[in-house]
């Protein structure tokens, strides 16, 4: 029985790699190949769907814009969220518990709630269309996932660390600049890490947010699939491209993963 | 974990969090209550009319069709799911190098964006140039998920299953993994049955983890847009628009807003309400 154990996990990838595989033969087929004929590979191998997307500008556009405003959300998200972090992991204070929770509700809030108010909340405030709001408004569930996961990792941290450095004569910002924040390194990476992640993978706010100066990619192939036919090779060539940021960054983080999605709590 | 100091000026602290979270949060959510409580024709000009949105929302029977596939899909996700990621975490090797192998590969799905996920799903079940869609028809099974409700249901549960079943796994796998060898050493010496060790050992280690899986796959599932909009469109028909595709077919494609707000409030009351359950199931254990 247990001879046999390493099939489900083998038959399990063997699954989740056949519709990424697929995608990934689409990309190499021209369009005639994929609407012609049914072929497990491509039979007629071409790499034009890649060079499009990489010589036009409003594909490649697309993927500046996603990763501009990615970048920008991360950078905020998790700067703002370390000091919050650490009053919550060592502090003790009027209203702590019910603010935590009230965080975490805006992780629960449906997106589709607020894509509306969004779109006039900034357009409002001048910022619809740039990369400013998808990175802000992304913010909303990114700041207390960062919060959340920074806390995790802080609380595994003990307290004499901050202590001793007292001690020491270090005054707070730099016991927490010099000493804290190298020791919770791997925490930062991994909220970094999860806030890029679910900016990158969202797109209804982001699609709701932009209209064509920053425009991020994945909003890009929707509308390349309504408006221009249905260049399906080039769908796949331009979905293909969006695996392969997570896949780069994912053999890092490989051993956290579990404890980011858990807000830290594993 | 050391008792926390008392210290109130650590509010200071939490300011920068506070003040952009609630930018985004209460700003749209008050957006949100003003637009439920009143009837406008454009032009911005509004009219009170107290709760008949709300009346109207919670006796329309599109929403009561909405709600129900939205509480079956989240419920058959979830059977399938949590015990399918467990069986495969307990399955996993324990150590080596196969460990990072399983680990990068199962993460994958994780890190598409939602929209490619639809659109790679849609592709892969087309029946005339999808490769499951072929299978399927080739086993002798008419199936397209572009005309039958059911074959559109069957393909959006798969779709999420393939997509987020790593998630439990990554979190089953975590949690057992911090089960130290000396528990199934002791097992071994008592001669415990594989049935014994995963119910008095692993299980009630894995207890908080499915905890959170069954947390975030509920609110994930529960908001789920992206994905069967971009592989079914809601349809065909209605048959599988969830929720939110419902929500934004009301804001945005009739842009009524009145009805559209207040549904959100109530939509958003029902994933709060929810998920509150879970998470004071969740800190209890955390406390013990």
């Amino acid at each position: 029985m247990s001879k046999y154990k390493w099939l489900v996990p083998t038959l399990y990838i063997a699954f989740l790699m056949l519709p990424i595989y697929w995608l990934l033969n689409m990309s190499f087929k021209t369009t005639n190949e994929i609407l012609g004929a049914f072929t497990l590979w491509p039979q007629d191998f071409t790499v034009e769907n890649y060079v499009t997307i990489f010589t036009d500008p409003t594909w490649y556009n697309g993927y500046f814009n996603s990763i501009t405003y990615v970048v920008l959300n991360a950078s905020i998200s998790v700067t703002v969220a370390l000091p919050a972090a650490y009053a919550f992991s060592r502090y003790r204070f009027l209203g702590d518990k019910h603010l935590f929770f009230w965080l975490l509700t805006n992780r629960m809030a449906p997106p589709a709630v607020f894509a509306l108010p969004f779109f006039q909340l900034y357009s409002a405030v001048g910022l619809f269309d740039t990369p400013f709001a998808v990175a802000l408004a992304h913010g909303l569930f990114n700041i207390p996932l960062a919060v959340w996961i920074l806390e995790g990792f802080m609380s595994g941290v003990p307290k004499e660390l901050d202590e001793t450095a007292y001690v020491d004569g270090y005054s707070f910002w730099r016991f927490f600049i010099r000493i804290f924040l190298p020791t919770i390194a791997a925490g930062i990476g991994v909220a970094l890490f999860f806030a890029f992640m679910f900016s990158w993978v969202e797109l209804l706010l982001a699609k709701t947010l932009t209209s064509v100066a920053a425009k991020p990619i994945a909003a890009t192939m929707t509308r390349t699939a309504s408006t221009a036919g249905y260049e399906l090779g080039l769908l796949a060539a331009a979905g293909t491209l969006t695996i392969v940021p997570g896949a780069f960054v994912i053999y890092f983080v490989r051993n956290y993963i579990a404890k980011g999605f858990a807000l830290g709590r594993v | 974990m050391a008792a926390k100091t008392t210290n109130q000026k650590a509010w200071f602290f939490i300011i920068p969090v506070i003040a952009l979270v609630a930018f985004n949060a209460l700003i749209p959510l008050m957006t949100v209550v003003n637009y439920s409580v009143q009837e406008t024709f454009g032009n911005n000009v509004f009219f009170w009319e107290g709760v008949k949105w709300f009346e109207q929302v919670l006796h329309s029977p599109r929403f009561h069709a909405s709600l129900l596939r939205q509480f079956a899909f989240t419920f058959i996700i979830l059977a399938i799911e949590i015990p399918f990621g467990v069986a495969v975490a307990l399955s996993m090797p324990r150590q080596g190098p196969w460990v990072s192998v399983c680990l990068v590969l199962m993460a994958l799905p994780l890190l598409i964006p939602w929209n490619v996920v639809g659109a790679m799903w849609n592709i892969f079940a087309l029946p005339d140039i999808g490769f499951l869609g072929r299978v399927i028809n080739g086993m002798g099974i008419d199936y397209n998920f572009t005309q039958q409700p059911v074959a559109a249901w069957f393909t959006t549960i798969l779709m999420d299953v393939w997509h987020w079943t790593s998630l439990v796994v990554l979190l089953a796998y975590a949690g057992l993994r911090s089960i130290p060898d000396a528990f199934y050493q002791a097992a071994k010496i008592d001669g415990a049955k594989p049935w014994a060790v995963f119910r008095y050992i692993q299980l009630p280690k894995l207890k908080r983890v499915l905890t959170i899986a069954v947390l975030l796959r509920f609110m994930d599932s529960f908001m789920i847009y992206t994905e069967p909009f971009v592989l079914t469109g809601g349809g065909p028909g209605n048959s599988t628009t969830f929720l939110s595709i419902d929500l934004v077919k009301i804001a945005l494609g009739q842009f009524d807003l009145g009805p559209a707000a207040a549904m959100s409030l109530i939509y958003f009351l029902i994933v709060l309400l929810l998920c509150w359950v879970f998470y004071t199931l969740m800190m209890k254990d955390e406390e013990q």
